[in-house]
């Protein structure tokens, strides 16, 4: 790799895990701190690396220096020194020279707890979100404003108003025990699978990293499932869910980096071998009695991985948005069951259910509408489609509708 | 957007013989299709919550007795919570209800706000 496209990638990668392991280590009081290290040590490494190029092992490089840099701070701010010296002393084993664990161990345990400790309760969802998304993963200010939609003085404020929060709050980065598990399970699953997403749906070009955004999302899952106490039904259920789409990445694009919808995908791109696990981990989400949004979104992400029409899987299809809706409602939810409504109950029962819907701002919402009145009215149709042309905004959106339009008219 | 309360009664003395196996799964699907339809508009106010069709009548001077009920003629089969902006809009939901195919019928309810209005 290039170093122009390298560090970013460590960025992405190692940011968090070199930041969870010095939160950890000072505590969360001294969390912008740990982030100054931290990007002072991709600062050196953009510095150096333009000159000396890329070290054998950059990412061995970057521990090194981030810890030289830490041990450096400390020598040089004696009053910090003083703050966490007994807790430091105590982790350090009363050692002079403290010792800054980047084993992979560390690394994973650090990370857990810091996923918990931003999923306390005294902290908003919202800013949950953003501030794990921000700590744990390395987005960038810009970023968390696209996947938010909102503006970065939006971010900004909800990030450091978060990180007040923390520093105040009488909490510690430890690792989470039985009842933080029950409690904050729920908010840590909803950061993992936000960052999926922002991989899976996000209108950058960018694949590779897009992918690598999966890879991570589905690697901190597997950090939970890896944990005895935090291997979770509905854990494993985001798991297989992540899986199940991700196994689709290859084909949902084509040569020309254009969007190809689902029924025109070619499935020999399919990706068996993440089907395979996803369908291993839906079966061990298959226990106890808590049905969750994940284990809905599993049930139907597996439906689609049978690519032939059959009234089976549309039926299952249906079922699972009816039920997903009652839990967790959501626009795309609600025209996503519609389409499946039109496959086991036909188009014309579907348009009376469509139109209840009223999701006049959306421009799935007509092209939904555009579809299902395709051979029952045209020109309806047709009049459907341009009214989500007009909401498009993503190029990718304009192209599939002009489509549709073009064949419609000629 | 209103609270609106819906009671689905049914009459269980005119139909008194079990449901096959098929006819139970279409019951289940229409239902399922129906509150679908609700919680896709997001109209759904409360999460549903089933109920079983035991029951116990407890009256004045300590007389406890069993479902079904030899003087009642209706039952409460199950009950929703739905957002609507009026009584009219309440009604549209509730004339989808599977209930009425069955012969039974849908008490609409509207919630009171705190101030009484």
């Amino acid at each position: 790799m290039e170093q122009q496209a390298l560090l970013p990638h460590l960025f992405r990668t190692e940011y968090r895990k070199i930041v969870s392991v010095l939160c950890s280590l000072f505590g969360l009081e001294h969390i912008a701190i740990a982030e100054d290290l931290v990007s002072d040590t991709f600062l050196t490494a953009a510095e150096l690396w333009a000159i000396h190029g890329i070290p054998d092992k950059p990412q061995a490089w970057l521990y090194v220096v981030a810890k030289n840099k830490a041990r450096n701070y400390l020598k040089r701010n004696a009053l910090f020194k003083q703050k966490i010296t007994g807790d430091l002393l105590y982790l350090a084993g009363a050692s002079e020279e403290m010792d800054i664990d980047f084993s992979e161990k560390n690394i994973q345990d650090s990370q857990l707890a810091m996923m918990f400790t931003i999923s306390d309760p005294c902290i908003p969802t919202e800013a949950q979100v953003a501030l794990a998304l921000n700590l744990l993963c390395g987005f960038g200010v810009q970023e968390l404003a696209d996947a938010f939609l909102t503006s970065k003085e939006a971010i900004y404020k909800r990030l450091s108003r978060a990180k007040k929060k923390l520093r105040a709050a009488p909490i510690k980065i430890e690792q989470p025990g039985a009842a933080d598990i029950r409690n904050r399970i729920g908010s840590v699953l909803t950061t993992v699978y936000l960052l999926f997403n922002e991989g899976y749906y996000s209108v950058s070009q960018d694949l590779p990293l897009r992918k690598e955004f999966c890879a991570e999302a589905m690697r901190l899952t597997q950090l939970l499932i890896e944990n005895e106490s935090t291997d979770m039904p509905a854990v494993n259920a985001l798991q297989a869910l992540m899986c199940f789409h991700a196994s689709r990445f290859d084909a949902r694009t084509n040569d020309r980096g254009e969007l190809v919808l689902y029924q025109d995908q070619d499935s020999s791109l399919w990706n068996r071998e993440l089907i395979q696990q996803g369908v291993y981990f839906l079966n061990r989400s298959s226990v106890g009695t808590q049905v969750s949004r994940y284990h809905l979104e599993a049930g139907i992400a597996y439906w689609h991985t049978h690519q032939e029409d059959s009234p089976e899987k549309w039926e299952n299809i249906l079922q699972g948005y009816n039920q997903l809706l009652q839990i967790a409602y959501s626009p795309i939810a609600a025209l996503n069951r519609t389409f499946a409504l039109a496959k086991t109950a036909g188009n014309a029962t579907a348009i009376i259910e469509a139109e209840k819907l009223q999701l006049t701002g959306n421009h799935f919402y007509y092209s939904l509408l555009g579809y299902l009145y395709e051979e029952i009215d045209p020109a309806k149709a047709l009049l459907h489609y341009q009214n989500a042309l007009r909401l498009a905004a993503s190029p990718t959106d304009k192209a599939i509708v002009t489509k549709r339009i073009r064949q419609l008219s000629g | 957007m209103t609270e609106f309360l819906l009671v689905f009664r049914r009459d269980h003395s005119s139909n008194p013989e079990q449901p096959s196996p098929e006819q139970m799964q279409t019951s289940i699907k229409a239902w399922q299709d129906w509150i679908g339809g609700i919680a896709a508009q997001d109209k759904l106010a409360r999460p549903v919550q089933r109920w079983s069709s035991e029951a116990k009548v407890v009256r004045t001077n300590d007389i406890v007795t069993d479902g079904p009920y030899a003087e009642i003629k209706e039952s409460i089969g199950g009950l929703i919570f739905v957002k609507a902006s009026d009584f009219d809009e309440a009604v549209t939901i509730a004339k989808g209800c599977p209930i009425l195919q069955w012969g039974g019928n849908v008490e609409v309810r509207m919630a009171v706000s705190p101030d009484g209005q």
